[in-house]
């Protein structure tokens, strides 16, 4: 096999899953640059989520391809070790440890030795606790570092997702619909933000807020069906009538 | 780097229990060695060995806490760990009646005797040893679970699944400890015991020193399961029992921290059956029965699950009343036992220790509510009060 298969960060090809018969992917087709900020859109049920249950391991596809930063296939590989190489996720439910502080929450997300002897006998360094504080600053929660992260509003619960996924310092970030539940400054800060994480690696952005799209502006990709039904810039593929028709028009 | 990691971090209130029970563990041998009977300070010698049953019972459900307080895993199989830790230190005791059994058998025990045995099986050597059986002591439970948690953990077991799986371990066990072939005095079980490192089982020193070794040991436990619980891997736990899915797509392998944890906690709850062995003086495959590992989850439940404290509290107040209990109205302990849990269940689902740690918390939050109010406090009083319920372990 070739040691480099493709130069993208991410490289799917022909990849299909069927769940009970129903085909939630049908022979997707999708490629992310490396640096690339991508915003995924497309109606209930196109298979968004499922496409990256399928890049982090969560679900293998029954046929396709799926290779990571050139050569890693990812479709040999489970949820931590994909994790580990550098791709973190952001659920579509905020998914926090709600029973941890929000400090404590950043400190497990932190890209550390994850083993079990290594995080028994952890300590905290003076690196670590910068970087913690960096972030906190960053995800605007450093009022709130001592609360749980249970008492947390659903924005904020969303921005410490966003947060911990910094900690784990991934190549490529997944992000599933970060502004739902939030308000319309917190969605435009929430899009400066993803812009600014952009700069350092590849995000890939799940949302059905077309303002919010419409802020990042960035290429689009519009998803029915378990395909890619358009591609190009927001305006190109808001104006496509096979989008007007599946998605916008609806 | 040991020393440095059982010294740090821990909670005032876990420091606080420590020393209690330490001081337990000097005072209760005190008071029945050295006052006169009479005395109001005197504890009986029946006592002795009853209170150190109860903190073995305090050592399993502080084990069974770490698994499913912690982690989630709800082990309705705890009980097996224990009993197999018991029959550990069965059979070096069985070993040390030497000659003195109705057989007068130097070599085998009269279980073995009476089946017609003419040798010693291969598993029964090295138990004349205290030291081989000592390690046995941590080493079969902590196969065995390894062993089970190897493969339930790598294949996603979960919820009501392995809990399910881990009541047909101990079930599985109890069916083959009765079989007399298996070696282990069958229906009967181990009994008769005379000796103990060379002092008599049934002197009060021996009793008394049992007591205080038992006391230690839990002293010991504590202070490890805090170290262990307040440490990274420990929030790790806290994660894997909260959202798993989460932890998994930060990069932990889940199946390998709970293979920890359960292999920990099964060691654990093996001391605590070698413990109990010699103070009740006998192990049968009673000790393997389903019901048994169900009532460790419900003294862990009354305590306060999720709390080091509670699990030792909940095992030991509960089994107090039990004594009490079943002297007035033996047929009825059962059902008392199923309402007191559905009661917990319903009206105090944190258990005694963790709504008492509410009710504080709460006050406290409180106070500064009202400080803040007042313009007295500096830090502004934060949006909700309270910690989070962790998630039922579904
Ligand atoms: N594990 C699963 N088992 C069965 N069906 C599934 C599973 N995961 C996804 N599906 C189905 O696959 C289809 C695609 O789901 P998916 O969650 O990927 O959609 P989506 O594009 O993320 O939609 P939404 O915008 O509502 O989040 C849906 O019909 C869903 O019911
Ligand atoms: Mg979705």
């Amino acid at each position: 096999m070739d040691a480099k298969i493709t130069n993208s960060i991410l490289y799917l090809d022909n990849v299909s899953v069927s769940f009970d018969g129903f085909r939630a992917l049908n022979a997707l087709s999708f490629v992310v640059e490396p640096g690339e900020l991508r915003a995924i859109i497309g109606p209930n049920g196109a298979g968004k989520t499922t496409m990256m249950d399928i890049i982090t391991g969560k679900t293998r596809p029954d046929q396709g391809e799926v290779y990571f930063d050139g050569a890693v296939d990812l479709t040999r590989k489970d949820e931590a070790e994909i994790a580990q190489l550098g791709i973190g996720r952001k659920f579509q439910k905020p998914t926090v440890f709600e029973s941890h502080t929000v400090w404590d929450n950043l400190e497990l997300a932190l890209n550390r030795k994850r083993g079990v002897f290594s995080t028994l006998f952890y300590r905290l360094t003076a690196e670590d606790k910068a970087r913690i504080e960096e972030i906190l600053a960053t995800v605007r929660l450093t009022a709130r570092k001592d609360d749980y992260a249970a008492n947390l509003s659903h924005g904020q619960k969303q921005w410490l997702e966003i947060g911990m996924l910094l900690a784990q310092e991934p190549k490529l970030l997944l992000v599933d619909e970060p502004v739902a539940g939030m308000t319309d400054a917190e969605t435009s800060e929430t899009a400066l933000l993803l812009k600014d994480i952009a700069k350092t690696r590849s995000v890939v952005v799940v949302e059905h807020d077309m303002g919010f799209i419409r802020d990042l502006g960035v290429k689009v990709t519009c998803l029915a069906e378990g395909s890619v039904l358009a591609e190009g810039s927001i305006d190109f593929v808001s104006n496509d009538p096979k989008v007007i028709e599946n998605y916008l028009g609806r | 780097m040991i020393t440095d990691f059982l010294l740090s971090r821990h909670e005032k209130k876990t420091l606080i229990v420590a020393a209690l029970i330490l001081a337990a563990a000097i005072l209760v041998p005190l008071a029945n060695l050295l006052t006169p009977v009479g005395s109001i300070l005197h504890v009986p010698d029946h006592l002795v060995p009853l209170m150190g049953k109860y903190l073995c019972y305090a050592l399993l459900a502080l084990a069974l806490d770490l698994v499913w307080g912690y982690c989630g895993i709800l082990s309705l199989g705890h009980g097996a760990f224990f009993a197999l830790g018991g029959y550990a230190m069965g059979m070096y005791l069985m070993r040390q009646i030497g000659a003195r059994g109705v057989y007068a058998n130097p070599l085998l025990p009269d279980f073995m005797v009476f089946l017609n045995w003419k040798e010693l099986p291969w598993y029964w050597t090295g138990f004349d040893q205290f030291w081989f059986a000592a390690l046995m002591v941590l080493l079969v439970p902590g196969l065995l679970a390894f062993v089970f948690g190897w493969f339930a953990f790598r294949s996603r077991v979960t919820g009501v699944y392995l809990s399910i799986i881990t009541q047909a371990m101990t079930y599985a066990l109890l069916l083959a400890f009765f079989r007399n072939e298996m070696g282990f005095g069958g229906n009967n079980g181990l009994t008769d015991f005379k000796d103990i490192l060379g002092a008599n089982i049934q002197a009060p020193e021996t009793r008394a020193a049992l007591f205080a070794s038992t006391a230690l040991m839990l002293a010991l436990a504590l202070i490890f399961a805090s170290a262990v619980v307040r440490s990274k891997y420990g929030k790790v736990l806290i994660g894997v029992r909260d959202a798993e899915s989460r932890t998994r797509f930060l990069g932990y392998r889940v199946e390998n921290m709970k293979l920890f944890i359960f292999t920990v906690s099964a060691m654990m709850a093996g001391i605590a059956g070698a413990l109990y062995v010699p103070q009740v003086g006998i192990i049968n495959p009673g000790e393997f029965a389903p019901a048994n590992s169900i009532e460790v989850v419900i003294w862990t439940a009354v305590g306060g699950r999720g709390t080091l404290i509670g699990p030792i509290i909940g095992a030991i107040l509960v089994n107090f009343g039990k004594s009490i209990f079943t002297a007035a109205f033996p047929e009825f302990w059962l059902f008392a036992l199923g309402a007191l849990f559905i009661a917990t269940t319903l009206f105090l689902p944190k258990g005694i220790v963790g709504t008492v740690m509410q009710g504080a918390k709460n006050r406290a939050e409180r106070q500064k509510a009202v400080a803040a109010e007042k313009g007295r406090a500096v830090s502004p009083a934060p949006a909700t009060v309270g910690t989070p319920e962790p998630q039922a372990a579904e």
